[in-house]
């Protein structure tokens, strides 16, 4: 089986670099800013393959570099090296002009005009960060946020806007007669699932996740999860879900990465990671989480 | 120098036969001005619906009262040209009569109050009801060329908006505005879709004048000079207001009402409260065109 999307030697910097960057941070030297320039090295030769219908996880502490990985597959941010390649036949039919004749991958997504990227995220994909702040418009309706994404995909009738809006939002339980309400009437959790319905608005084939849980309750937690694990399965979707909760990634991912100052440290099953930790910090991070 | 020493002396140097008038170039401006507007229009006509910065002169009168649209009038005027200027459809309103004195002392030219009779239109949020022709220009005066600015206040961003025809924003507003009113409550500066690839703002005329624009015969200039934009819609180019499947656009409604002067019922209307009883009655907006049913 081909992955749906592959990445490639994926790396941020953040500052003017030198050519000691690289050999001077990581985890084996415990930092990712450069002790000779300054620089931060966010994330550095990220490389990996996402498949459809498969939930991949990245677990890392705060400063690892996962909400930057996010970041620059989501195209907010530019990456300031490496590569996205999608498959063919993963429903960019509106754009074969990313694809060379003959090839099964397009050509790199990352390289792309801001017009094409926000074409390219509109047709494939859907994002929930931990701050509905940043997901959400909070003064416009419920409604209104779906249809946003709506209509930067075209469509053109209030109804059929308004009847996707309402399947949604009835699929993430908040209930229909809210619809026309802003988001900052709601409490956190409910927020957190209009943003899961204005992801899902455009059908996307990829979710990023970044966090959804964080700073929610337990038992809203669980409800959010077991949400997003429905969606999946429903929707066909792959989901790229960032945390630093084992517990979410025990939960919803078959396949792990752990990342630490910037590099990732470690890959494999879920299952082996959390049972058979390779890597110290791996180890670390699974002795204070159980 | 006031202004009415200096029209004064202007009177005197013409009846001498000469054309530079109170040590001004014909046409206010200097050449290079005139150059750089003609030129910042060339491409605004070449992208239609594209905001073009220039650098916007200053003018003997203050910006937000028509200079954009007066350096774009001068910038295009010869001695030939027969100018007409109404503000709001009037042409005997104070700001058009002062630019109307004001162009005829700097670039001598002939004034008309008849729209087909003029080769140049200046207008502040009207555009004439008699269809215009190819060989007549419709300069219209801008306060906000920014369409998007209802949404978003940075410049840098609409901007980024607009190269990316990134325009989800301006129709989440119009959809906001049907769920919360049942329909659209812009009246004027009604945002439309030009060369099917920019939005734009076509200055507050009400919807009445959008469709005017579509296809049309003349070319049309917007200026806006304290806010330093020119841009243009070029003939025969199509202009779409923002509309729904389900809520399409439509224009001002006055069934049941005509013109008071003149009888029109398809003109747009001006309400007016006709005296201390406060009797209402409708006027045409467009004065000129009044006058010559009227006549």
């Amino acid at each position: 089986m081909e992955p749906l999307i592959r990445i490639r030697g994926l790396s941020k910097r953040f500052g003017n670099g030198c050519n000691r960057c690289l050999s001077a941070t990581g985890p084996e030297f415990e930092t990712n800013m450069c002790p000779h320039c300054g620089s931060v090295v966010a994330c550095n030769d990220v490389s990996f393959d996402l498949f459809k219908n498969e939930a991949l996880g990245i677990v890392g502490e705060s400063g690892s570099g996962k909400s930057t990985l996010v970041r620059l597959l989501h195209f907010e941010w530019d990456a300031t090296d490496g590569s996205m390649e999608i498959q063919r036949n993963a429903g960019l039919d509106t754009m074969p002009e990313l694809f060379a004749d003959g090839d099964l991958y397009s050509r790199n997504l990352l390289g792309l005009s801001p017009f094409q990227k926000r074409q390219v995220r509109n047709a494939l994909m859907g994002i929930v960060y931990q701050n509905p702040f940043l997901g959400l418009r909070m003064n416009v309706s419920s409604g209104g946020n779906i249809a946003e994404r709506l209509l930067g995909a075209g469509w053109r009738n209030i109804g059929k806007m308004r009847k996707r809006a309402a399947e949604l939002l009835e699929k993430t339980e908040i209930p229909l007669d809210r619809m026309d309400e802003p988001p900052k009437n709601f409490s956190g959790g409910m927020q957190q699932r209009v943003q899961i319905a204005k992801a899902l608005s455009n059908n996307p084939l990829i979710l990023y996740l970044d966090e959804v849980t964080t700073g929610l309750d337990l038992s809203v937690q669980a409800r959010v999860l077991d949400l997003i694990r429905t969606l999946q399965s429903e929707y066909k979707l792959s989901l790229l879900v960032v945390s630093h909760d084992l517990g979410v990634i025990n939960l919803l991912c078959q396949r792990t990465m752990v990342m630490k100052y910037g590099r990732v440290v470690e890959a494999g099953l879920t299952d082996q990671i959390l049972q058979d930790p390779q890597h110290k910090y791996t180890q670390l991070l699974v002795a204070s989480q159980l | 120098m006031q202004m009415h020493e200096w029209l004064e002396q202007e009177d005197l140097l013409r009846k001498k036969g000469d054309s530079i008038v109170g040590g001004y170039p014909y046409g206010f401006m200097d050449d290079g001005a005139k150059k750089d507007i003609r030129r910042s229009i060339l491409k605004a006509v070449a992208i239609p619906g594209y905001q073009v910065p220039y650098g916007s002169r200053e003018m003997p009168i203050a910006r937000g009262w028509g200079t954009g649209g007066i350096q774009i009038t001068l910038s295009l005027i010869t001695p030939d040209d027969i100018l007409k200027v109404i503000d709001q459809g009037c042409d005997g309103s104070v700001n058009a009569v002062n630019i109307k004195k004001f162009i005829q002392a700097v670039a001598d030219v002939q004034i008309t109050n008849d729209t087909l009779a003029a080769t140049v239109v200046q207008t502040r949020h009207r555009i004439p009801e008699e269809a215009m022709s190819a060989g007549q220009i419709l300069v219209l005066q801008v306060p906000y060329p920014e369409a998007l600015r209802e949404v978003e206040a940075s410049e840098a961003e609409t901007r980024r908006m607009h190269a990316e025809a990134d325009y989800s924003r301006m129709w989440l507003y119009l959809y906001e505005d049907i769920v919360n009113y049942g329909e659209i409550t812009i009246s004027y500066r009604y945002p439309v879709t030009v060369n099917g690839r920019y939005i734009m703002d076509p200055s507050p005329i009400p919807r009445w004048d959008v469709p005017k624009l579509h296809m049309a015969e003349t070319l049309f200039l917007f200026g806006a000079g304290r806010e330093k934009r020119i841009y243009a819609i070029p003939p025969h180019t199509t202009v779409e207001p923002l509309e729904f499947e389900d809520h399409t656009f439509r224009v001002e409604d006055f069934s049941g009402k005509s013109c008071a002067r003149c009888g029109a019922t398809d003109t747009f209307l001006d309400e007016v409260i006709e005296n201390a009883g406060g009797d209402r009655v409708h006027y045409c907006s467009d004065s000129g065109y009044c006058d010559k049913r009227s006549a």
